[in-house]
């Protein structure tokens, strides 16, 4: 029988019941519609862990004193190899992956400019450290390797910052502002970098010399870490294997000891918070992937009923020469058209939702033709996998049988 | 499947002869549990083309368990049965679709047209099971069949909305649309009055004039009158098997019953 004709075939049966119908399309509806949601969801996080990951910088690397990860337990002083200004000496001199290098250290501090108060974070770096994170001055200028030698008491100011010490519609750079009662000239602003990838605010930050912030304001010599950046992605794993000789070298420790140090790089990072948002992509993706399942059991169900229903008219048509063929393909069609429009409908509901949760909500959503067209494939893959047994089933019965059925 | 040898056989001075049903030790059991009914016992007959058979018998006999198996519907339990040439117990499921699709058309007692669908659509439905014809024709010849049973006034009527007669005359131009062979038919008068069943008798007889061989069940003698033979069963026997040599004429008994409608 002509394809034509079994869709006509198809939509008459399922307009005689339309209730019927749109009850068993809502199953897939709502499959379809979650899965829309949940991947625009899911790929909008990844989208937004990847910008806040390339606001790190470009081929960044990273050396903490300590084993293991930042900020665990185990970095107890007098354990630790401690890093200096000889160690980044040593490692610019030799270490040939590597183009910028910066020790840098970070204290809090109580900032004050004409009465009004803000607490924040400020980093002594050398003056590269502006171009291993891409970061550079909207205002005014960066400081030099001078200032860093004169340990001149100059600050570049995050917009936060800005915005807490000055208000709207000052001009900052030039005033002096108090960083721990000390006196520091605003030399620029740096440019906004948002939200970091574990929510912080990148812009509550004051950026001065290295020398500045540990003589005047820390007064301690070691680095809290160094930050280099390799001077192509691909030599970011020579690089990294550059430093790690260069500084179990210098600490006398052996190949297969256990540093007491830790080089972390931006790839590896990227891959970390990659595979974070893969597993959430991949559980969203679950759940919707059981509601799309469970849509398919309906359609099951009802396409069962339909070819019990329909027993006499399969008869009629067996009698009249129809092949099991056609039988097969009359319930697959109609499955299949179940299937379709409720992923039709489905997609302009999910792709509803994500347009609301994105505008209305404010969430990161991205809706992509892939998701759409993965929902569609899936729907209509869910119409022929469960309309194949009612389908066989109807394919399979007796004429004789089927004429008599009551 | 093709159909070319089954017309190189029946064209074939040798096959005139040959009869288009043949069935030989027929026998069909159906079991429901610990009872065996036997439904058919070894049943020898053969029709010849052309020819215009009426079954009778009493209720249970198996008139409609032998029709269902020449019709293709039903596998006998044992036996043989050669229909036009080819021995249908070596066909295959698509192969039986085909000889029921091309060779056969049935005729129910009641009816089995498709409801919700209008009376050229049914007639249609076997042109559509074939592939080697184009929507148009199909449309002219469902038409054409419709207008040969009187029904080209009732074309785009659904079932519910035709009396019995005109339902079973759907029916008849349905099992004739693909020029059958043979065209069996399983009490078609059962549920019409005389004159609806004179009528529908009347169309079987101008099939038959055609070539078609009609094998037609029915309880009413009347009936059995219209047939150039009639052979009777009796648990799942042939207990007689007679010719008829001079069968009554559909259009001169219709005439005896209502003279006045040929002076109008
Ligand atoms: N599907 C079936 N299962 C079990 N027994 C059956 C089945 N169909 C028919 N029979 C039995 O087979 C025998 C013959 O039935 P069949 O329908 O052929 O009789 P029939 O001559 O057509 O009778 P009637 O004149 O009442 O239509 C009966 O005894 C009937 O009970
Ligand atoms: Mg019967």
């Amino acid at each position: 029988m002509r394809m034509s004709a079994l869709l006509i075939i198809a939509l008459r049966s399922l307009a005689r019941n339309k209730l019927r119908s749109f009850l068993t399309m809502l199953g897939i509806i709502i499959g379809v519609g979650a899965v829309i949601a949940m991947l625009s969801v899911g790929q909008g996080a990844k989208a937004m862990v990847q910008t806040s990951i390339a606001s790190l910088g470009t081929n960044v690397i990273t050396v903490f004193p300590g084993g293991g990860s930042p900020g665990s337990v185990r970095t107890e002083a007098g354990t630790t190899s401690r890093l200096t200004e000889d160690d980044v000496e040593a490692i610019r001199r030799e270490a040939e992956g590597i183009r910028y290098l910066t020790p840098t250290a970070r204290v809090s501090a109580q900032v004050k400019f004409a009465g009004q108060n803000w607490r924040t974070s400020v980093y002594g770096a050398y003056p590269e450290y502006l171009q291993i994170r891409n970061w550079n001055p909207v205002e005014g200028v960066s400081y030099g390797m001078s200032d860093e030698r004169g340990a001149s008491k100059v600050a570049l100011l995050g917009q936060t910052v800005v915005k807490n010490l000055f208000g709207e519609g000052v001009n900052a750079v030039g005033q002096t502002i108090r960083i721990k009662n000390l006196p520091f000239r605003v030399i620029g602003i740096l440019e906004s970098k948002g939200q970091g990838s574990f929510g912080q605010d990148q812009d509550d930050i004051i950026i001065a010399p290295y020398s500045t912030v540990q003589k005047k304001l820390i007064g301690a010599t070691y680095a809290q870490n160094l930050t280099a950046s390799a001077v192509s992605e691909d030599a970011i794993p020579e690089a990294s294997a550059q430093i790690d000789e260069i500084l179990r070298r210098r600490f006398h420790i052996g190949p297969s000891d256990t540093p007491d140090y830790t080089i972390r790089t931006q790839t590896e990072i990227a891959q970390a918070a990659g595979s974070v948002s893969q597993t959430m992509t991949v559980l969203l993706s679950s759940i919707a992937g059981i509601s799309l399942l469970v849509g398919g059991i309906g359609i099951m169900n009802i396409m069962l009923v339909s070819v019990t229903e329909r027993t006499r008219e399969i008869g009629i048509r067996l009698a009249v020469g129809a092949k099991g063929r056609d039988i097969l393909l009359q319930f697959l069609v109609e499955a299949v058209t179940i299937s379709f429009f409720g992923g039709l409908i489905g997609v302009a509901l999910g792709a509803g939702a994500s347009t609301f949760l994105s505008s209305v909500q404010g969430w990161a959503v991205k809706l992509s033709l892939s998701s759409i067209l993965i929902a569609f494939i899936f729907s209509a893959a869910t119409g022929i996998f469960f309309g194949w047994y009612p389908a066989r089933k109807a394919a399979r019965l007796n004429p004789i049988d089927a004429l008599r059925y009551e | 499947m093709t159909d070319a040898p089954i017309r190189a056989a029946g064209s074939s001075p040798g096959a005139q002869s040959a009869p288009i049903v043949s069935v030989r030790n027929l026998t069909k059991t159906y079991k429901m549990g610990e009872v065996t009914v036997e439904a058919l016992r070894k049943v020898d007959l053969d029709i010849a083309r052309g020819e215009f058979v009426a079954i009778s018998g009493a209720s249970g006999s198996g008139k409609s368990t032998f029709m269902n198996i020449l019709g293709c519907l039903d596998a006998p339990t044992g036996g043989k049965y050669v229909l036009d040439g080819r021995e249908v117990e070596s066909l295959s499921r698509d192969e039986l679709s085909l000889m029921r699709n091309r060779k056969l058309g049935f005729v129910f007692q009641s009816f089995n047209l498709l409801s919700r669908t209008t009376a050229l659509e049914n007639v249609e439905l076997p042109l559509l099971y074939r592939k080697d014809t184009r929507p148009a024709d199909n449309h002219e010849k469902a038409l054409a069949a419709l207008r040969a049973v009187g029904l080209g006034e009732r074309v785009h009527h659904h079932p519910n909305q035709l009396s019995g007669g005109q339902q079973q005359r759907v029916a008849i131009a349905r099992s004739m649309v693909n020029d059958p062979v043979l065209i069996l038919a399983d009490e078609p008068t059962g549920n019409l009055d005389t004159r609806s069943s004179i009528e529908i008798i009347g169309l079987f007889q101008g099939l038959n004039v055609k070539g078609i061989t009609i094998v037609l069940v029915t309880h009413e003698p009347d009936i059995a009158s219209y047939a150039g033979r009639l052979i009777v069963f009796r648990d799942g026997n042939v207990v007689r098997d007679e010719r008829n040599p001079s069968p009554l004429r559909a259009s001169d008994e219709l005439a005896k019953l209502n003279p006045a409608e040929k002076i109008a």
